[in-house]
């Protein structure tokens, strides 16, 4: 199952996880399994069905809007990054 | 430190509006939108004045209740109030009536716009108590910040992209600031920069301290609006890195109107230059769209402006559509030509991102984006001495002769004769 990092500014969001599995094979169904495990973190990705606009989200260090952004396919050995814009790499 | 009237809220969040005190800190914990500065505007009317302001020092700091700060500034006394030079020859060059150029390529100390975010910024650094500052930088700010904090005695560490131009590097060192070259582009050394600043706890001027770094900008646009006998003009166009310049301009334009010190409302259309090697906002101006891709691989002669994922794109194209502005960019030889041109008719040498923001400007006027009959403002950001590489195998190159009369005048004979073939040539052009 692919691990999701996730930021210091999340983590009262995870349970103070750093990191989760979270099944799926794209980036969108890796972060619907994310939020459906930690439902707090939705409003803070999500703003409806789209990323929020200060949220990028990598796959292996490399930014999903150079793939195929929700749609980036995930193998199960990725990880799968997320990363405040403005709050920069702080994962 | 003095204390005076202090119109600043707190921190606002662009997205939620959620309010925030004044920290080191650049986004809303809640959704990660940017935060900005707020200000109790309706305390400032009667206080600030034109008469105030007329009153205050010829630098930036006398549209202080404008600016971030709680106590009176300590860094960068002496920056901004620079000249809003009427362009005459440059406008008959492009065919236009009313065309000014804005010149930071003079401003103190380093010769950039920067200083002024700067100064507003590590004010602030000192206010909140930080020993050690930092920036990521393309070359601009990394001169600016390292000047800055070597006159307050701050330590300083400058993080930059590892293939700028030598006389930005140059212009870093020689204060003294801990500069370190990051293989990498701007984006990537501006995540590290981040990581870096609430790893340490440092104050990064366009990380977590940008809210008041960002503000520092808007005494470029007060400026304009004073200096044009306190109205604004019909258009700007303004070179485009992060994106956050254009704003503040406009933003400050607005402030002016808000207080009651303009002769008329604000109509300002709003226009952004960029480069094609770098055009992630024009590029969504053009298209219309509603999210700034990034761009990957930044490839530009104006590294200045090679910032390719801009944390102010998505609200610059925005303020350029609601003004009914425009964006476009052009390409390294439009740049050359754009410097070339502005050297030539004015006498100002600007840096790359100057050369983008004439040739843009000129580019929007044969479109039809720029009126002919409107007043233009061209904001100049940096100075040609520092992205000498740009030019220096595009220009020509001194002709050279024995100390004697004789070999002068033949030169100058030979020199006429060139000159009357390609006048010959251009009246052939014309006739075609």
């Amino acid at each position: 199952m692919p691990l999701v990092r996730i930021p210091t500014p999340l983590r009262p969001y995870s349970g103070g996880n750093d990191s989760a599995q979270a099944a799926g094979s794209t980036v969108g169904e890796v972060l619907n399994s994310l939020t459906t495990d930690y439902p707090d973190l939705r409003s803070r990705l999500f703003d409806g069905e789209e990323l929020r606009r200060f949220v990028n989200v990598y796959v292996n260090n490399e930014d999903i809007r150079f793939l195929d952004d929700l749609d980036t396919p995930v193998q199960p050995t990725d990880e799968v990054s997320i990363i405040p814009a403005v709050a920069g790499g702080s994962v | 430190m003095s204390q005076r009237p202090n119109f600043v809220n707190g921190l606002k969040c662009r997205l939620c509006g959620k309010m925030h005190g004044q920290q080191a800190l650049n986004f809303c914990p809640d959704d990660f939108g940017p935060l900005e500065v707020d200000y109790n505007y309706e305390a400032m009317k009667g206080q600030v004045t034109r008469e105030s302001i007329l009153a205050g020092p010829a630098s930036m700091w006398r549209y202080a209740p404008l600016l971030p700060l709680a106590g009176d500034p300590t860094v960068g006394l002496q920056v901004g109030y620079t000249p809003l030079v009427k362009a005459s020859r440059l406008a008959k060059a492009l065919g236009v009536k009313e065309l000014y150029i804005k010149n930071d390529a003079v401003n103190h100390p380093t010769l950039s716009f920067k200083d002024r975010v700067v100064a507003v910024a590590l004010s602030k650094a000192v206010e909140l108590g930080f020993k050690t500052v930092g920036c990521a930088s393309t070359g601009n700010l990394a001169g600016s910040v390292a000047a800055n904090a070597a006159a307050a005695g701050l330590e300083a560490y400058i993080l930059i992209p590892d293939n700028l131009e030598q006389g930005k590097v140059l212009g870093a060192t020689v204060y003294g600031a801990n500069v370190v070259a990051v293989t990498g582009n701007y984006d990537q050394v501006n995540r590290l920069c981040s990581e870096i600043a609430f790893k340490f706890g440092w104050g990064f001027v366009n990380v977590n301290l940008r809210p008041f770094y960002a503000e520092g900008s808007k005494s470029m646009g007060f400026e304009i609006a004073e200096q044009l006998g306190w109205r604004t003009p019909g258009a700007v166009v303004a070179p485009m890195a992060g994106g956050s310049l254009i704003g503040k301009i406009h933003k400050s334009f607005k402030e002016f109107e808000m207080l009651g010190l303009l002769d008329g409302p604000v109509k300002t259309r709003m226009f952004g230059a960029q480069a094609t090697g770098c055009n992630p906002i024009s590029n969504t101006v053009k298209t219309n769209s509603n999210k700034v891709k990034p761009v990957r691989n930044p490839d530009t002669i104006a590294k200045s402006l090679a910032i390719g994922d801009p944390a102010d794109g998505y609200f610059a194209s925005q303020l350029i559509r609601s003004t009914g502005g425009w964006s476009e960019d052009v390409n390294d030889d439009e740049i050359v030509d754009g410097m070339r041109l502005l050297a030539e008719t004015e006498g100002i040498w600007a840096e790359t991102a100057g050369g983008v923001t004439l040739a843009v400007a000129r580019k929007l006027i044969e479109q039809g984006h720029l009126h002919r009959d409107e007043s233009i403002v061209l904001a100049i950001t940096g100075n040609g001495l520092k992205t000498q590489e740009a030019l220096i195998d595009r220009i020509a190159k001194p002709q050279v002769i024995r100390p004697t009369l004789d070999d002068f005048k033949s030169l100058l004979a030979a020199m006429n004769n060139q000159h009357s073939q390609e006048a010959g040539q251009v009246m052939a052009g014309a006739g075609v």
